[in-house]
């Protein structure tokens, strides 16, 4: 099955606005990231999927339904996170969450029961009769994705889901995300405008500028060839760097870094074996994936 | 955000294997939802004050009322004369009460979360607007099945009891034609801001400022004007329709011959606000 496919969707607001131009994307269930700079036209695409935005021309669809035609069989099946503020303030989250449990369609009990769950999930059981009101910005963000989980979507969708958040507030949000999306076999799209946040998580990428497509692809087709060792030394660098050239490796360098390319195991050795006779004083040696922000052509879209 | 990072339990997810219910199961729960907020239910003791001191003058006076009622049967207590007394107080309750329902989703945000589920906007429009027109249709009718249950009591014949009951849905018919021009007025006006103070002067404004109109033209030389005079405010228009079908309760107003006039302008004032604000919710944002 299909997750999303859109074919040459277009979307101008006024006439004048290009928000989305033939965008023709198709990505399978997983974890999606879709990332762009503000304004590249996320928000658009994610309201033209809930079917809350007709597209100007092109087609859409989302679980194999069209969500210009049955809109509501759509949001049934989706849960949807926005990015701003959207919680009311005086009321409880367990209140809150169950209230649009039943919103949803669940009965009564079963939307009490699974707002306690959704809440539990995203680690919000002890405070959830406290008013949302009180809540940190950590907090809130947890109870916008309970109440996008609530009613067991088959699809998250979630709007810029770490922002406002601190940096550990940030990986907890993220390793939530990646846990919904491997554990509770619930499909994700994550919206951000970070790059270098996303790739973490995500078994795909949609990458997007000014509403046309950049590139949409696999993290691991993306990923495979390009882990890459980096070496720093703390003087010698031009030395090691021809040494290592004279092995036949690849060296390229990036600042104070010397970066080879990962073939086997016996790279480390050769690279160790060179720095210990040229006696140079090693000061790091480590593997890094490749940054998915360096496979993309045009480096604006990103923050990273 | 330390202790809100805090654990996550590990316990598995499940699947909601159970029914989803459809389109009239969610209005249902967004009017009853709607009608809970509008008396405070659910919702902090400060938010019962005013709704529950409302429902406390109108059904001590509806005791009182009966009260008189019952020794003094020529006093003139009529049901509908109740519901003219309370207009007031109604016209403040629905200045509270419907930003409670509306302005505060706006202010909050909450409207992308609605509108991203099965839900319709229209749904959503209208489950408010039923919810506070039987909230002011509670106030104002609650209190006359208490008048009427005194008096059906104290009845000495059958054909007493009946001419009770007539009266008594006289006064419910009144009291739904108040609560469809103040519910849809005060809905259509607060659901224009998201600031709650706003919405609250924006509906006694249109309720105040327009009572002088009314005084003016009712002292206008032209009978013709004389009769049409209650016309030019909501208040005043829906008990001109009281006037022409169930008379005027002291005999002093004059609504000559355009009775079905008024009723028509009626009709007409509780549309164009359904309508303006089904309108409005199409065009409010979404995100």
């Amino acid at each position: 099955m299909t997750l999303i496919a859109t074919e040459s969707l277009t979307k101008t607001y006024g006439g004048r606005v290009t928000a989305l131009s033939d965008l023709t994307v198709s990505v399978d269930p997983g974890i999606v990231g879709l990332v762009g700079a503000n304004g590249a036209g996320k928000s658009t695409l994610i309201k033209i999927l809930l079917g809350l935005l007709a597209p100007t021309s092109g087609r859409a669809r989302v679980l194999d339904l069209d969500p210009t035609v049955d809109a509501a069989a759509v949001r049934a099946r989706v849960g949807y996170m926005p990015e701003h503020e959207s919680l009311s303030p005086d009321l409880s989250a367990a209140e809150f969450v169950t209230h649009l449990g039943r919103m949803s369609g669940l009965p009564r009990t079963a939307a009490r029961e699974r707002a306690s769950e959704a809440l539990r999930h995203v680690g919000l059981y002890e405070e959830r009769y406290r008013q949302i009101g009180g809540y940190s910005t950590g907090m809130k963000q947890r109870v916008k994705l309970a109440q996008a989980l609530v009613h067991d979507p088959d699809l998250l969708l979630l709007d810029e889901p770490t922002n406002g958040l601190d940096p550990a507030g940030r990986d907890a949000m993220l390793a939530l995300i990646h846990r919904i999306g491997n554990e509770f076999g619930i499909s994700v799209v994550v919206c951000s405008h970070l790059l270098g946040e996303v790739e973490r998580i995500c078994d795909s990428l949609i990458a997007i500028d000014g509403g046309r497509l950049l590139r949409s692809d696999n993290i691991s087709a993306m990923t495979t060839v390009t882990d890459v060792l980096a070496v720093e030394v703390s003087e010698g660098t031009d030395l090691l760097a021809a040494r290592l050239d004279l092995l036949g490796l690849s060296v390229r360098r990036d600042g104070r870094l010397l970066l080879v390319p990962l073939e086997d195991d016996a790279t480390y050795d050769r690279i160790l074996a060179a720095v210990a006779e040229l006696d140079l004083p090693l000061h790091r040696l480590d593997q890094r994936r490749h940054r998915v922000a360096e496979l993309f052509a045009t480096r604006e879209v990103t923050h990273v | 955000m330390s202790d809100a990072a805090g654990v996550i339990h590990d316990i598995g997810y499940q699947r909601y294997v159970g029914p989803r219910l459809g389109r009239g199961y969610v209005f249902k729960s967004l009017y009853v939802h709607g009608l809970r907020t509008a008396f405070g239910l659910g919702r902090s003791a400060k938010a019962k004050i005013f709704p529950w001191f409302v429902l406390g003058v109108v059904f001590l006076t509806g005791v009182i009322l009966a009260a008189v009622k019952a020794q003094v049967p020529d006093a003139g207590v009529t049901y509908t004369a109740f519901v003219d007394m309370m207009a007031w107080l109604v016209v403040f309750f629905v200045a509270v009460v419907a930003p409670e329902l509306v302005s505060r989703d706006l202010r909050a945000g909450v409207l992308p979360l609605y509108f991203s589920r099965p839900l319709r906007r229209s749904d959503y429009a209208y489950a408010k607007l039923v919810a506070l027109a039987t909230a002011v249709w509670l106030l104002l009718g609650g209190p006359q099945l208490v008048m009427f249950l005194v008096a059906a009591f104290s009845a000495d014949t059958m054909k007493q009891f009946w001419t009770e009951v007539g009266d008594v849905g006289q006064g419910m018919l009144y009291a739904v034609l108040w609560a469809a021009v103040f519910a849809g007025i005060g809905l259509l006006v607060a659901s224009l801001t998201g600031k709650r103070a706003f919405a609250a002067g924006g509906i006694v404004a249109v309720f105040l400022m327009t009572t002088p109109i009314v005084g003016v033209v009712s002292v206008m030389p032209s009978q013709t004007a004389q009769d049409l005079a209650l016309l030019f405010s909501p208040a005043s228009l829906v008990f001109g329709v009281g006037v022409w079908l169930f008379g005027s309760p002291d005999g002093n107003d004059s609504i000559g011959p355009f009775g079905p006039l008024y009723l028509a302008v009626t009709i007409g004032i509780v549309a164009g606000c359904v309508a303006l604000l089904q309108a409005r919710y199409r065009k409010v944002a979404s995100s």
